[in-house]
């Protein structure tokens, strides 16, 4: 076996999440209009005010739709979506009358968590991790919600809090990311079905990690939710995204949207472990994964963190950033962003700095390997007004292979002239001398691909929660297993 | 038996033939030296016994320790205990020397089915190392050769394999690059190593490293055979003559 063949066994490794699991769905008819969003809506058994701005979000869509304003800056090519093909909403079908008690929940779907190496029993739970299992298009499951309650949390469903907690929803919904922010965003905002809701009360620092787990299973089906965290003056929480999906032929399209506010002193620490479906090794099916992450650093020396480690999702197109308003606020982007085989990665951050002594850190590592194609796409902003504003970027890239490709665009904008900007970038290869030298040291070859890859990633790793990490680890050495040359 | 047996041995790289039936045994216990012009095909005999893909074996057969050394792949090679001291060691950014071998001291130690070696037994045993080869401290917690200069990639090579302790060592060039003070303590730290459960292979071109380490036996490889072989005065004669000398032996190699 030759250190290529290496790689791309390493690469070409099978995709384990891939199953689909059967479960009674109820689906709304494909397509998109005013009376599916008004279907949508009756569903989930919105108020009033909730119908209403989904509406004004389809209407600003279609205007968008009518200018051909789909974004296409983006270092990505595939073929046009079409909206019309779509089923906006699939939820597995509950039993009459079920409340979302963990007893009411579809055994193929606790089993399809399982297999996934999520439980939803609490006891058997990791501790200290509360989970929201979203299931397509709506929360299945939310564990450790009354423990959370007595600290005054709020971790339920989206659609619970559009229900239970109104005035939090119609309070911050849209203020960090409008829905006429850009063109997925506007769908997502007309069409989202579910996804999480955090409030966190003044001074609470959150006792266990929360997490969100994403699951597409249904066909022909987009997924859209919408996560939206709060956290009062002074409180601190810290939350973890998973995602998969079946093996398909078809692609898929998840547009999702999440929201993150932080006020005076408050501290948020966002991370995602991405495992969307990436296609099979030839680039058939895979995950669109059309995302807009933001987080707004609202009050005085906020701090607002993003950790992603992508490797799935045949089509990346996602820019967690953080809007920096409060004076001495942080924001933070550490990326990991593994292009496979066909898989095409265009992500980066936006940093904005309006208020004073505000700081960011960027660093970012993008792994290309086989005919993937990796960019880094960063924009650091210093307004009038941000005096002392510092911002660190570090943007390396690691080459595995000589089909694949890394791009970096970091587009700095500075209105003040005290501001401080430090940028570093590289970019390596994984070549076949390396790996020689590491077996003729007695390590295997997939041992030598999966030192490098972690050495390359571990400012990143470092960041996430300690069972994340190894997680993460683990993922990225599955997803690149047999790639190096 | 022989700790290395090379039996007419060809290899071939990119279609062109380089090596073109070699003969050698060594024992353990004896240091070689293997010597001859550039482009003689040293290095790749080193690449073929590490079992390099890139280098293809056309004939013959090699055994080492009475194992077919050419069936194993490079890390099965190097756990039966073959060590290169490569001639142009690769840098890998990223991780750090001591946890690059200590990973490889673990790889070999479960082949050899014991126990691994934790982070607080290595680090003396990698600072003993290092002192002897008088290497800063430092640089073991810097990444693979990144930003080494030539002579610290070479002393780097030889402190792994005073860790690795390889029973049949092969130094490609190990000398040079090295600068006056440093070819001393690195010679000292190979003849440290000198044992009769091992064997040291040194491929040079200067007489200046047999000085320090004497070999028992110099060999000749010109146009991919070893087409002289001898003592100790051999290499001198090398120096003081060329390789003009044993033309016809050479001739006679094409
Ligand atoms: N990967 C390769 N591709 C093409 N040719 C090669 C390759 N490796 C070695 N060769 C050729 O094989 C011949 C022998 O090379 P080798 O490196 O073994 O020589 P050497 O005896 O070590 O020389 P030096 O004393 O200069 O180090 C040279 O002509 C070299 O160009
Ligand atoms: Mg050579």
């Amino acid at each position: 076996m030759t250190a290529t063949n290496t790689i791309e066994e390493f690469a070409n490794q099978e995709y384990k999440w891939g199953f689909v699991t059967d479960v009674e769905e109820d689906r709304i008819p494909r397509g998109l209009n005013e009376d599916i969003i008004r279907l949508i809506s009756a569903k989930k058994e919105e108020p009033e005010f909730m119908l209403e701005w989904r509406l004004r979000a389809f209407r600003h869509w279609m205007t968008l739709v009518k200018a051909d304003a789909e974004p296409k800056w983006a270092h990505v090519t595939f073929p046009q979506i079409d909206y019309q093909d779509i089923v906006y909403y699939s939820a597995p079908k509950k039993k009459a009358g079920a409340k979302k008690s963990l007893d009411e929940v579809d055994p193929e779907i606790l089993e399809a968590y399982s297999k996934l190496g999520i439980s939803l029993n609490e006891q058997k739970r990791l501790q200290g991790v509360a989970v929201d299992a979203v299931f397509d298009s709506v929360s299945v499951a939310t564990t450790f919600k009354a423990k959370l309650a007595k600290e005054g949390i709020i971790f339920c469903s989206f659609s619970d809090a559009v229900k239970e907690h109104p005035e939090l929803v119609k309070k911050y919904l849209g203020t960090v990311v409008p829905y006429s922010d850009n063109f997925y965003a506007a769908l997502n905002a007309a069409v989202f079905s579910d996804g999480s809701f955090v409030y966190m009360p003044k001074g609470v620092r959150c006792p266990m990690e929360l997490s969100t787990y994403f699951r597409i299973n249904a066909a022909d089906t987009g997924q859209f939710e919408r996560t939206l965290i709060i956290a009062d003056e002074g409180s601190q929480v810290s939350y973890l995204e998973g995602c998969t999906a079946p093996a398909r032929d078809e692609n898929q399209l998840h547009a999702a949207v999440v929201e993150l506010v932080a006020l005076d002193n408050a501290q948020i620490k966002y991370s995602t472990v991405q495992n969307w479906y990436p296609g099979d090794k030839n680039g058939v099916g895979g995950i669109y994964n059309l995302v807009t992450k933001r987080g707004k650093c609202a009050g005085a020396n906020s701090r607002i963190s993003w950790t992603q480690v992508e490797t799935g999702s045949s089509i990346t197109w996602k820019y967690p950033s953080c809007i920096l308003v409060g004076d001495n606020s942080v924001g933070e982007f550490y990326s990991v962003a593994l292009s496979n085989n066909y898989q095409q990665a265009d992500t980066g951050t936006k940093m904005i700095h309006i208020g004073k002594n505000t700081r960011s850190t960027i660093v970012s590592k993008g792994i290309s390997a086989g005919h993937g194609q990796n960019t880094y796409r960063g924009g650091v902003k210093i307004m009038k007004n941000a005096t002392g504003a510092r911002n660190y970027t570090q943007c390396d890239s690691l080459l595995i292979g000589d089909q694949c490709g890394a791009h970096t665009f970091p587009y700095i904008e500075v209105r003040n002239s005290s501001a401080r900007m430090e940028h570093e970038a590289s970019t390596s290869k994984v070549d076949e001398d390396q790996i020689f030298y590491f077996r003729q040291r007695g390590l295997s070859a997939e041992e030598a691909v999966s030192m490098i890859i972690n050495g390359f990633c571990k400012q990143v790793f470092r960041e996430l929660p300690m069972e994340f990490a190894v997680e993460a680890q683990k993922l990225l050495s599955v997803s690149l297993e047999g790639s190096v040359g | 038996m022989a700790m290395l047996e090379i039996r007419n041995l060809h290899a071939r790289v990119n279609k062109q033939e380089i090596l073109k039936g070699i003969n050698l045994d060594i024992n353990a216990g004896e240091v070689h030296s293997l010597m001859g012009p550039n482009g003689s095909g040293k290095s790749t005999l080193a690449q073929v016994l590490a079992r390099r893909e890139t280098y293809e074996v056309t004939e013959g057969e090699v055994l080492f320790n009475g194992k077919d050394l050419l069936a194993m792949k490079p890390e099965e090679a190097a756990c039966e205990g073959l060590f290169i001291a490569f001639q142009y060691p690769v840098e890998v950014p990223g991780i750090s020397n001591s946890y690059f071998l200590r990973a490889a001291l673990n790889a070999q130690r479960k082949y050899r089915g014991e126990e691994p070696i934790d982070a607080i037994d290595f680090i003396p045993l990698l600072k003993e190392k290092m002192k002897l080869l008088e290497m800063d401290e430092r640089f073991q917690s810097r990444a693979i050769n990144e930003g080494f200069s030539g002579g610290e990639k070479k002393r780097n090579e030889i402190v792994q394999m005073a860790v690795l302790n390889p029973s049949l060592a092969i130094l490609d060039e190990t000398d040079s690059g090295l600068d006056i003070d440093a070819l001393k303590i690195v010679s000292q730290g190979v003849n440290a190593m000198r044992s009769p459960d091992r064997a040291i292979v040194m491929v040079t071109h200067y007489q200046r490293l047999l000085d320090y380490i004497v070999p028992d036996f110099v060999h000749v490889l010109a146009g991919g055979k070893i087409v002289k072989s001898g003592g100790a005065e051999l290499a001198l004669e090398l120096e003081r003559e060329g390789y003009g000398w044993i033309e016809p032996a050479l001739a006679g190699a094409r």
